[in-house]
């Protein structure tokens, strides 16, 4: 699979993306492009700048110089607005709207749009992200992080975009829920046949997920490989410290079961 | 007791119709203003800090002098913009109370739309809101609670401040209250006061009962909510039974006589089948502003006011020429015009008590100069600023120990209390009679002759019908009888209202013309 996506042409794609916080810059020359149906995870330090790049392609995060595509057209030239309800985001603060029910949260695209959901798609998607249908009527303040943020796949996942953006989705959630989710998005990844960039800051999450890892370091792509190749040779010593704190933890774990006879 | 509670209430209904129009014009203004206001300071933090610092600053003008400003300043716009512009009453009333609300809502609107989620509003953008969407779909519902708190807050201010519109002839439950505490007669006091107070409750209530039904999306209480504010508006909008009679506007001064005096031109001009107006508790140099524009038909002035706050002079002459002086001024100058004196004057006297006048042997005011810097002076609270003052103090050379400024109606009971040991009464006061105090004689004649002066707007003067009963007035009433009729109402025991002092004073006049 990951060699057909190589012919495909990209979903996304930067090429000498430069992004600056006031006159501090902290990303790029960024020249980079993902394919089409590809996971792909955004790993690096606080700060790397992994935050900024995919805030850059809703123009979240204005560019200082450089282009984003997005299906090959500049965002510059396309109202932004209707960018964003194509691309599906989900934020690490969740941002569920606590005055509206979960029902109108993952309507509120649609709404925005002018438009408003099919019947019965609002169980649908709660289904999708496994929630029970009763929660349509039920206000964000009653649920639990990994149910708010399930919530917020649901949402992102409601117009069926073709594109789903994660920044560190899954950072505030207990590590079992976080474990579980990971798989299920992964799953639903799969399923719908949807491009997917997630940022995190968990090297073994990326390991196990995705298809394709991007090591940040001050604001530069310092590794690009997929999961094996990476842990095999990460390289750039960044990328080495990332790769170093699950591969010592999977082999004290392993210590720990014992030497096998 | 009852009869006296009755009479207090009467005007209740009517009053609070007047207040609770012009407290819900000003709050619709003020929300119609800081719509826009709000938006522009949540997206410009230097615009918010400019617009909240103005709004404060209005705040920490007394609210008695911010409707005294409107007066002056709107009758300068009238002089350009033209006559629909009134300085006086509805228009100055809505503007000042305008501003007051202003800053309630606004830094509650700041305040609310600055404290919205981020993460909310993070989501928002990403999720695709255009700006006008996440200002509908996301801000406003957050902060409105915020915001409604401070529509809560103005809406009680404004209902409070409006019972001090009646001192720029706004019509208000504050009219009860100005002319209670005036004339002691608490039982105004308490009826202007309880009127406002269920006015502030019951908007308060309705406004924070709507804001529950938007909020737990409860048709019902919404529904009570919005019947309550349409039943206010209606109460405030009910159209009153039209008047074919002509129409005559009586100015008064915030104190008993003035009452009294209006309500007997009034009283008068009934008979005569004019329908009539009165616009009491207005400043001293309103009244005459608003005879001179036609805001006010008729008013009573007093010479030696008229003589140094209007004509500016500060020479002494004898009354006769004070008036003629008068009268030729005005013609002059506005529309004004004198119709005559009323027969008695209100001057200022400086008064001590009898015990006093015999332990410091003060007979006139150069024993008072003498004695001054162990005496303490209570006046009213514009005495000290007005030229009489002046003028007795490069007279006599008067060094008191120490002043205090009192309404009117206190400066007997300072007196009597030993918290002043002289004041500045008036001689036509019934008090100074009643509580057997000695007037000061003035041998420098440093004081200005006060005689009462019927005033009249040109167009009433040309008026027929009410020149008649204008002049029916002229030299009718000797200072004896004035004094007795003020004392009527200012009296502890046996307190009469203003309307029955007014026709007590109407029946002295009768009687003695027709003796004549």
């Amino acid at each position: 699979m990951t060699a057909d996506a190589a012919h495909r042409p990209a979903a996304i794609r930067f090429e000498r993306l430069l992004c600056s916080h006031g006159a501090q810059p902290v990303l790029g020359p960024i020249d980079l492009a993902i394919a089409r149906g590809s996971f792909v995870a955004l790993v690096g330090a606080s700060g790397s700048g992994k935050s900024t790049l995919i805030r850059s392609i809703t123009h979240l995060h204005v560019p200082e110089a450089g282009r984003v595509e997005v299906d090959g057209i500049d965002v510059v030239s396309s109202d932004i607005a209707k960018l964003r309800r194509r691309i599906g985001y989900v934020f690490q603060s969740v941002g569920l709207f606590p005055h509206m029910d979960i029902a109108a949260n993952i309507s509120i695209g649609a709404r925005i749009g002018g438009d408003r959901l099919a019947i019965g798609r609002v169980e649908e998607l709660l289904a999708l992200v496994g929630l029970d249908p009763s929660f349509a009527t039920r206000l964000p303040a009653s649920l639990s992080g990994g149910q708010a943020q399930r919530v917020g796949v649901a949402r992102a996942l409601a117009l069926e975009p073709a594109i789903l953006l994660m920044d560190e989705p899954f950072g505030a959630l207990d590590p079992v829920t976080r474990d579980r989710l990971a798989r299920e998005v992964r799953s639903l990844h799969d399923r719908l046949g949807l491009t997917t960039l997630m940022v995190t800051h968990d090297m073994a999450e990326a390991l196990l997920i995705a298809d394709r890892i991007l090591v940040l370091d001050a604001g530069q792509i310092v590794a690009d490989a997929p999961p094996a190749k990476l842990i095999a040779n990460p390289g750039h010593p960044a990328a080495e410290a990332l790769v170093a704190v699950p591969r010592a933890q999977a082999a004290a774990i392993a210590a720990l079961a014992g030497p096998r006879t | 007791m009852t009869g006296e509670w009755a009479t207090a209430f009467a005007r209740v209904p009517e009053l609070a119709r007047e207040h609770l129009l012009v407290s819900f014009a000003a709050i619709g203004l003020a929300l119609l203003l800081c719509a826009p206001l709000a938006v522009a300071a949540h997206r410009n933090r230097r615009f918010a800090a400019v617009a909240l610092g103005l709004a404060s600053l209005v705040q920490t003008i007394p609210g008695l002098a911010l409707l005294a400003l409107f007066f002056p300043v709107l009758l300068a716009v009238s002089t350009v913009l033209g006559e629909w512009v009134e300085p006086l009453g509805f228009l100055p009333a809505l503007l000042a109370l305008t501003l007051y609300a202003l800053l309630p809502i606004l830094r509650n609107a700041v305040t609310g739309l600055a404290g919205v989620d981020p993460a909310a509003l993070e989501a928002a953008e990403g999720l695709g809101m255009t700006r006008w969407q996440k200002m509908r779909l996301v801000e406003l519902p957050l902060a409105l609670p915020t915001i409604v708190a401070g529509i809560r807050t103005a809406a009680v201010w404004t209902i409070g401040a409006a019972t001090l519109a009646t001192t720029i002839g706004q019509p208000s439950l504050g009219d009860l209250i100005f002319a209670g505490l005036q004339t002691q007669a608490w039982t105004l006091v308490l009826a202007g006061c309880a009127g406002s107070a269920a006015l502030a409750l019951s908007v308060d209530g309705a406004i924070a009962l709507a804001q529950r039904g938007v909020e737990r999306r409860q048709r019902l209480t919404g529904a009570i909510a919005g019947l309550m504010i349409a039943a206010l508006a209606a109460f405030a909008l009910w159209p009153q039974a039209p008047d074919n009679r002509p129409q005559v506007t009586i100015g008064a001064k915030g104190f008993s006589e003035q009452y009294i005096l209006a309500r007997l031109i009034g009283l008068r001009l009934e008979r005569a089948g004019y329908a009539v107006d009165y616009r009491d508790n207005l400043g001293s140099g309103v009244l005459h502003a608003a005879v001179a524009s036609g805001q006010v038909d008729i008013g009573v002035d007093y010479a030696g006011t008229l003589w140094t706050n209007e004509l500016k002079r500060s020479d002494r002459q004898p009354r006769e020429a004070m008036i003629a002086g008068i009268a030729a001024w005005m013609q002059g100058a506005g529309g004004a015009r004198l119709i005559g004196p009323l027969g008695f004057e209100n001057a200022y006297a400086f008064a001590v008590t009898r015990a006093t006048a015999e332990r410091l042997s003060l007979g006139d005011l150069h024993d008072l100069a003498r004695a001054a810097p162990m005496m303490t002076l209570g006046t009213d609270p514009e005495f000290l600023e007005r030229p009489e003052w002046r003028a007795v103090d490069a007279a006599y050379g008067m060094g008191f120990a120490g002043t205090r400024s009192l309404s009117p109606g206190f400066m007997y009971d300072a007196l009597a209390s030993g918290e002043a040991d002289v004041i500045t009464a008036y001689t036509s006061d019934g008090r100074v009679a009643a509580d057997r105090l000695v007037l000061l004689a003035d041998p420098e004649g440093a004081i200005p002759s006060y005689d009462a002066l019927l005033v009249a707007h040109v167009d009433a003067e040309g008026d027929a019908g009410v020149r008649q009963v204008l002049d029916g007035l002229i030299g009718a009433i000797d200072v004896r009888t004035m004094a007795e009729a003020n004392h009527m109402v200012d009296r502890v025991a046996d307190k009469r209202s203003i309307g029955e002092a007014a026709a007590w004073l109407d029946a002295q006049i009768r009687a003695q013309e027709g003796a004549e």
